[in-house]
């Protein structure tokens, strides 16, 4: 017993050293897989703060490249208004048949909050945004976030007031979306070079790509809702190996001014995944 | 000031500098990452015991972490550094001399050969080590080389630039 104490006394500092790497280590390997330290949370708030600070005083520099992305978006959802197109004609066809299904039928999927951006990262290899809209603002895990001009990433963790985004820059994430063009799905990955560009992978060799074709979120997501930007064909690389392309997409979605984006709620995601996993524990 | 206060001012000056000047400049590659925080516990006093070090570099580590959000990663990094810089500065410096007269590793303290050889081997061990735990996460070997030589190396360039701006007066360790 006595020898005991003494080896301890005598490697106190490799034995403290070993504990603090195991404890830094378990924490890196246990918040990367499931974002839930035990107490992330609390201080989420504290950096949370800070961020806010912070980002309040960093707008100011991004004010007019802000203006200019809101008002673009206003042109853009001006021109999609009913009131811009007249079609009288087409209107009496189907009169009978669409409004009394298309109102008592159908049902709101898809609730958009806005939020605003007070933290981002785009250095690292796993990036992540901090919104100032939190849980108790209807913000909730597995919310896809979208930015004026592009998708932006999924939320992975939300206290009180803040939420944690996973952006389409992270090692780990994956959105599935499809070309414009002949909905031929893949799914959208980053590989960690350079934050303007994803790759979109598995996109089967019999389908027509072009430079420049738009790639948007395909209709198999369970938290995006389909036909939303993500980005423009930039490069194009076979595989030999196999029989799908890779695809280098310019990102839509500007990362380095996000100030405001968009949270976007599915009412039926709960019902979505469960079914989704309920095939996988058989 | 103490040197208490003065690296208490140190500790968050570092982290805010790292986090919301560093981490902000829009990337020039893959490999280049501009680390600047560590030098913090490079600066830390001598007279500091190896144990009370490690923890200092473990919660300085961690608050770099929550901004980030790699919890445990930079940490791990620190507490390495942490744990050989005393075995470093023993090899490096005249122990009696040095360490008795001055409170912290310094150009003027140490010397500018060994001042350097301290503060490249420990930058290297740091990025060795982080780039390593992110390597075995997700990369390539090509990744892990390439990442490990440019951080370095604008690690070194940017501690030359804060040591020529920042010249700190090597201060005698008075008897109280």
């Amino acid at each position: 017993m006595k020898n005991i104490f003494l080896f301890i006394r005598q490697y106190i500092n490799f034995i403290s050293f070993l504990l603090l790497q195991v404890v830094s280590v378990i924490l890196l390997t246990t918040s990367s897989k499931t974002h839930e330290t035990f107490f992330a949370s609390a201080a989420n708030e504290v950096t949370g703060n800070l961020n806010s600070r912070y980002s309040t005083l960093r707008s100011y520099f991004t004010l007019s490249e802000t203006n200019r992305q809101l008002a673009e978006e206003n042109a853009r959802l001006r021109n999609q208004l009913s009131g811009n197109f007249q079609a009288p004609d087409s209107s009496r066809i189907q009169g009978r048949d669409t409004t009394i299904r298309d109102t008592l039928g159908r049902f709101r999927k898809y609730t958009f909050l806005p939020a605003r951006v007070i933290g981002n990262t785009y250095t690292l290899q796993n990036n992540y945004l901090m919104l100032e809209r939190g849980a108790l603002q209807g913000v909730h895990k597995g919310m896809a976030v979208t930015g004026p001009s592009g998708i932006v990433g999924v939320v992975v963790e939300s206290t009180d007031n803040i939420s944690k985004v996973m952006s389409l820059l992270h090692r780990n994430s994956k959105v599935s979306a499809m070309l414009k063009k002949d909905n031929t799905a893949g799914s959208i990955e980053w590989d960690g070079t350079d934050p303007s560009y994803l790759t979109l992978k598995n996109v089967t060799k019999s389908a027509k790509v072009t430079k420049g074709d738009t790639v948007l979120t395909s209709t198999y997501s369970s938290n995006f809702p389909s036909h939303l930007m993500v980005g423009t064909v930039a490069a194009i690389t076979a595989d030999p190996s196999s029989n799908f392309y890779t695809l280098k997409i310019k990102t839509a979605t500007n990362f380095f001014n996000l100030q405001f984006v968009n949270v976007i709620e599915n009412v039926r995601y709960t019902e979505q995944i469960q079914l989704e996993n309920s095939g996988k524990q058989q | 000031m103490s040197t208490l206060v003065k690296n208490i001012i140190r500790f968050m000056l570092f982290i805010g500098v790292q986090v919301y000047i560093l981490n902000q400049i829009p990337p020039l590659h893959q490999f280049i990452v501009p680390y600047l925080y560590f030098l913090y516990i490079l600066w830390l006093p001598f007279g500091l015991g190896r144990f009370p070090l490690m923890l200092i570099a473990f919660f300085f580590g961690l608050s770099f972490d929550y901004f980030t959000g790699t919890m445990g990663l930079h940490a791990a990094a620190c507490v390495m550094i942490a744990y050989i810089r005393p075995f470093l500065l023993s090899l490096l410096i005249p122990k009696e001399s040095t360490e008795q007269s001055y409170v912290e590793p310094s150009i003027s303290s140490m010397g500018w050969a060994p001042y350097s050889l301290y503060v490249g081997l420990l930058t290297f061990i740091h990025h060795f080590y982080l780039v390593l735990l992110e390597w075995l996460q997700f990369g390539s070997f090509v990744y892990f080389l390439g990442k490990v030589t440019a951080t370095t190396g604008v690690s070194l360039m940017l501690i030359f630039v804060t040591e020529m701006l920042f010249s700190r007066k090597a201060k005698f360790r008075t008897n109280k």
